[in-house]
């Protein structure tokens, strides 16, 4: 428990200490957003968002609650499609492909770009079973033992393994709120994604489960390139290189998380910030 | 480093392409799969229809025969009607008029309509008196007599009569009888069929809407005038008396179980047991009604009261349950302003909870009571399958049902002129479903939208 | 006609009754000026209350008594010779025609001298009692109001007692259904227990040869009672259904859940519950003159023999009938299954039908189980599809092409028409159903706990 709570703080400490912001600048672009719009129906939820992500780091979307900063994370890997009357328009690009291209698969894209949820969501099947899952139907492993490795060192990834390498059988709903959202983590790193979209992954869990995982996913950016959409800009500042500030489904400022922080050049973001608007 | 990530990378998305193709055909698969699903479930609906409609419709119309009729003094050999004397009693009176009908009951009908026939045939048709008579239905000379009996004056006059075909004339009309088939395996003879076709050419037969199907009673010797008036009275009394025993109760024991009883081990009870009883099957309660009401309780045999009272206790479980269902869905806020006003719980229960829950209600009754109407096997076992040809004017007179009259009528002899008839009486019995249902899709629309 | 009567009658004292409540609390009220503790509806609530309770009690004791007592004072009137020589049938024949005499109405044939005066005897004796009877409710009515009238002070807490009133009420209403569970167990275990006086259960629940006798050909042998044939053709003819309705019913929910437009799911749901409303005659009826000889003909055609009435037709229609069951129990259990779950699954790349196959179902499993137990109790105990189209052939054999019977099918072959209940011909219908009785409670216990197992997993 102490050694927990001097985690947080050692975590809290390192904030935007760990990379020079002008290094992700200097990273190259992986996603790139052009006038992207969201419809529900009638209604619009997104106007015209422009956006470029940069490789391995770590981009967060921040904004009050309602303002499409969800919305947009689910464009990028087209979970949109499974909402009735969604309509996306404007273009996407991973890599310099357009993932809204009519001959992309879409299956494919998602194995490309993995997703971890608000509220935790394993599956109703062991642990083993819920990482194995991807590289199982995506054809990843060649063999059972290939497929333990693959189990193993997620879990290890995902700072998971120690904890429950005694009971890899049982049920993956029996664990703790932030264990299963590590699990999720694991589930989603386990089909070997370039891209991780993480959608307010902390905001069911207590204190010290979101400082592991903050812990996690700043550890993760040596490899993935991640997006983080939260309601906390704390978190954003400690976690994120690189933030975008959302308000009523318009992406109002972009830049390097120290500068959006310190120093907002818009009227929105500076109230935001300042907590004027919730 | 760099280059070792991206190597694997790009491996991996090999690897997932090289699945691709093979999970789409399974996709497609599964896809087909619940498309055939959905096809075979609508085509089943469909068939059904179809087949009920093309076996039935035919029955709605029906051949009559359109005779001038004499009464001839000669044949009617009949002393006038009686004539109420002043000073006479009610009992007198009543006993000189039964006694006129049945001197009336007495006289030999069939002669006046085999003069009526003859009539209407070609000139010096050779056909013999049990043959000709073959054409009409058996009933006709009870239709002659009640016309005399209700104007005794006509005697000695011609009035114009619209008597039913017999049920071979019908079938030989609707051409359901094969014409090649020998004498020896026809049910009419030939003069016979050679006349019905002659009529049927003069215009003296002609197809009429089968109004017999729904103004008359059964019957087993006349089966072209047998009719669903008696089952459908059956079938009313018994929803009546659901209606009037199983919303009160149900609503109540709802009401109760939801929002007076203490949660305990006993509710819970209740809550499994109306659960199951829900799901019992329902010639189980048949034997419930045939032990208790009819053995017990001495009830009358083949009554729509014993009939009413078993399907009331099976429609009481859906009615239990929705209600409970509906009442649960009212929200917290609406009580908890009813009791910080200083209502009382039955004053909250009564006038703010159950009139939210009407529309609910309502559907819950009109879908319990449709399909008591359907139900047949718990009446075979109370005595409903009993041959009635009355209409029953009080719950315990016998009675049948209309799904019970079905049985009844799939099962006679006559399969040629029956399975019309009971496709027939199917459509009758569906149509009231339907109405029941559209009746209660349309109130529970209308008052939600009010509400 | 004297039920309307003494319905107006009561509703008029009972109006009274509610008037006068009303006004004496309200007089209460204004007079002086004191607090009154209910208002004044509940005071003539009450009222009605206390009227009507008397007045019902009187017309309970004579609906119970009246009959019996007619019944005696008529015979009573039928002078001596000529009762002993009467038999029932002629006995009632008499009585018949004394209360068409009494009641006005003529008879047909010579009147018996003692007639005439018999039935206006009898005529007034009904007279004079319904007048009787009619008092005495009426007396005791407006005895209970005048206790009322005087009870009617300020402090009486009317209100209380009215909600006492109805919430007694409210538990006799509860009490019926627990009280038709506690009927049916009793009629079938009693029953059942006289059935098995005749024959010993060991030769029912195990016996393969179902030959029952009727009781006129002899009170020497009873035949033979033997389950098995029943209850084999009863499994063969619901598995048939269970494996029709549910790849149908189970598919047709996951494509309408997961694939299907809004607007395609709005048309064809309500179709395919037209199929849940059909009543089962017209199943049975359908079985019998469409499906059965059409399999008969298919059979031909293909050199297999298919009897027209057969544990397949049967079983397919049931199956038919069962598709909606399935596919509207496993619709609402699809939608229980958080969405979370299937956005997990296609958030790793699962395609639509592996999100399904692998994530959905196996989440929804118990819900589905449940779904399925409860169609088989359905099936095991649906009658009148079997009686039709099945054959009624109770001989213990495993082709699901030939005629078989079911429980329910011999329930209503012995039960029909007879109501005597002597004889183990008749009594073996309770017998079976108490067979079929507790293994539809089985089922469905097991499957009702299971689905509220499952819907408070996901709650």
């Amino acid at each position: 428990m102490d050694m927990l709570a001097g985690k947080v703080k050692t975590t809290q400490q390192t904030v935007n200490t760990a990379m020079n912001p002008t290094d992700a600048l200097e990273r190259p672009i992986r996603l790139t957003a052009q006038d992207v719009t969201v419809h529900y129906g009638a209604k619009q939820a997104l106007h015209g968002i422009s956006i470029d992500i940069p490789d391995r780091a770590v981009t967060s979307f921040i904004g009050p609650s309602g303002c499409g900063k969800s919305t947009f994370l689910r464009c990028i890997n087209r979970m949109n499609d499974t909402i009735e009357g969604a309509k996306v328009g404007g273009t996407i690009k991973l890599d310099g492909e357009d993932i809204y291209a009519a001959d992309l698969d879409v299956v494919e894209l998602r194995a490309r770009i993995g997703m971890v949820f608000q509220k935790p969501n394993p599956f109703p099947k062991s642990i083993y079973d819920n990482v194995a899952y991807g590289p199982r139907i995506h054809g990843l492993a060649r063999s059972k033992s290939d497929l333990d490795e693959i189990v193993v060192s997620s879990l290890r990834k995902a700072g998971l393994f120690e904890e429950v390498k005694d009971r890899l059988n049982e049920p993956g709903t029996g664990l703790s709120g932030g264990q299963q959202q590590r699990l999720c983590i694991a589930r989603a790193i386990a089909v070997g994604p370039e891209v991780i979209l993480m959608d307010e992954p902390c905001s069911a869990l207590d204190p010290i489960a979101t400082a592991i995982i903050e812990e996690l996913v700043d550890e993760l950016r040596e490899n993935y390139t991640i997006v983080i959409v939260t309601h906390s800009m704390q978190q954003a500042a400690r976690v994120s290189q690189r933030t975008a500030f959302f308000h009523l489904g318009n992406l109002i400022e972009q830049g390097n998380t120290e500068d959006i922080f310190t120093n907002p050049v818009n009227k929105q973001t500076q109230d935001y910030i300042m907590g004027r608007i919730g | 480093m760099t280059s070792t990530t991206l190597d694997t990378a790009a491996e991996r998305r090999k690897l997932v392409r090289a699945g691709l193709s093979r999970r789409h055909v399974g996709e497609k698969m599964f896809r087909f799969f619940g498309v055939v699903a959905i096809v075979l479930a609508l085509g089943f609906v469909a068939i059904l229809f179809a087949d009920v409609l093309r076996k039935g419709i035919p029955a709605f119309t029906q051949s009559n025969i359109h005779l001038s009729v004499t009464f001839d003094p000669e044949a009617l050999n009949v002393d006038p009607a009686p004539v109420r004397e002043p000073g006479q009693s009610d009992a007198a009176f009543n006993a000189a008029n039964l006694a006129w009908q049945r001197q009336v009951a007495m006289l030999n009908w069939n002669t006046v309509i085999e003069a009526a026939l003859r009539n209407a045939a070609p000139q010096g048709f050779d056909i013999d008196s049990r043959q000709i008579l073959s054409i009409v239905e058996t009933d006709a000379r009870h239709r002659v007599r009640e016309v005399f009996v209700r104007d005794p004056s006509l005697l000695g006059q011609t009035v114009e009569v619209d008597l039913l075909a017999s049920a071979n004339a019908d079938n030989w009309v609707k051409g359901n009888i094969n014409r090649d088939l020998s004498d020896t395996q026809q049910q009419l003879s030939a003069p016979a069929r050679a006349l019905i076709d002659t009529f049927e050419e003069n215009g003296t037969i002609r197809q009429g809407f089968a109004w017999s199907l729904l103004s008359n009673v059964d019957s087993r010797s006349a089966p072209a005038s047998a009719g669903l008036l008696g089952a459908l009275m059956g079938s009313l009394w018994m929803m009546l008396i659901v209606v009037v025993l199983a919303v009160p109760i149900g609503v109540g024991s709802a009401i109760y179980l939801e929002e007076f009883a203490p949660k305990s081990r006993l509710t819970d009870l209740i809550e499994v047991n109306i659960n199951n009883l829900a799901a019992v099957p329902s010639i189980v309660f048949g034997l419930l009604g045939a032990a208790v009401f009819i053995n017990w309780f001495r009830l009358p045999l083949s009554a729509p009261l014993a009939g009413g009272l078993v399907l009331t206790l099976m429609t009481l479980p859906t009615i239990i349950i929705a209600t409970r269902a509906a009442l649960k869905g009212v929200s917290p806020a609406l009580r908890q302003a009813a009791l910080g006003m200083g209502a009382s719980r039955t004053q909250m229960v009564f006038h703010h909870v159950l009139p939210v829950t009407f529309p609910s209600i309502l559907t819950a009754t009109i879908i319990g009571v449709a399909q008591a109407l359907g139900e047949t096997a718990p009446l075979l076992l109370i005595g409903m399958n009993a041959f009635v040809a009355a209409v029953p004017g009080t719950p315990v007179e016998q009675a049948t049902a209309l799904p019970v009259q079905i049985y009844l009528w799939q099962g006679n002899e006559n399969r040629n002129f029956f399975e019309a008839r009971t496709s027939a009486a199917i459509l009758v019995l569906l149509g009231f479903m339907i109405t029941l249902n559209a009746i209660a899709i349309f109130l529970r629309s209308r008052l939600e939208k009010r509400a | 006609m004297n039920t309307l009567i003494v319905a107006a009658l009561l509703l008029v004292l009972l109006g009274l009754a509610y008037q006068l409540g009303w006004s004496k609390s309200r007089n209460l009220a204004t007079a002086n000026g004191a607090r009154v503790h209910s208002r004044s509806q509940y005071h003539g609530s009450l009222a009605v209350l206390w009227t009507m309770l008397p007045a019902l009690l009187v017309l309970a004791v004579w609906a119970f008594f009246s009959p019996g007592v007619q019944h005696w004072y008529a015979v009573s009137q039928i002078p001596t010779d000529i009762l002993t020589s009467l038999n029932q049938t002629q006995l009632n024949q008499q009585l018949q025609r004394l209360n068409d005499l009494a009641s006005g109405y003529g008879v047909t044939g010579e009147l018996q001298p003692f007639e005439q005066a018999a039935g206006e005897n009898i005529g007034r004796f009904q007279l004079l009692s319904f007048l009787i009877m009619l008092a005495a409710a009426a007396g005791l009515g407006v005895l209970g109001l005048m206790l009322a009238q005087r009870r009617i002070t300020p402090r009486l807490r009317a209100r209380t007692e009215v909600e006492r009133a109805i919430s007694l009420l409210l538990i006799a209403c509860s009490a019926v259904a627990i009280l038709t569970t506690v009927g049916i167990v009793a009629s079938l275990v009693t029953e059942a227990l006289r059935f098995f006086s005749f024959i010993n259960p060991l030769d029912f629940f195990f016996g393969t040869v179902w030959a029952p006798r009727f009781s006129s050909t002899g009170a020497g042998d009873a035949g033979q009672y033997g389950l098995l044939p029943l209850l084999t053709g009863t499994l063969m003819i619901s598995g048939i259904a269970m494996l029709v309705a549910v790849p149908v019913g189970l598919m047709a929910a996951i494509y309408l859940n997961q694939y299907a437009h809004r607007s395609v799911r709005a048309v064809v749901k309500p179709i395919i519950e037209i199929l849940a409303g059909i009543p089962t005659i017209v199943y049975g009826f359908f079985a019998l003159v469409t499906v059965g000889p059409f399999l008969r003909d298919f059979g031909n055609a293909i050199g297999l023999s298919i009897s027209a009435t057969s544990a397949l037709t049967a079983g397919l229609v049931m199956g038919v009938m069962i598709i909606p069951f399935i596919s509207s129990l496993s619709d609402d259990i699809l939608n229980q299954v958080p969405r979370s779950l299937r956005d997990g699954a296609y958030g790793l790349g699962a395609t639509q039908s592996e999100t399904i196959r692998n994530v959905l179902l196996p989440a929804a499993l118990p819900g589905i189980v449940g779904a399925f137990l409860l169609a088989v109790s359905r099936a095991i105990g649906e009658t009148m599809i079997v009686v039709l189209a099945a054959g009624n052939a109770p001989i213990l054999r495993g082709n699901p092409l030939e005629p078989v019977s079911t429980i329910t099918v011999s329930i209503v072959n012995q039960l029909t028409g007879d109501t005597d209940f002597t004889g183990p011909q008749s009594l073996v219908a309770f017998a079976l159903g108490l067979t079929l009785f507790i293994m539809t409670l089985c089922l469905n216990v097991v499957a009702l706990y299971i689905v509220r197992r499952f819907r408070e997993q996901y709650e």
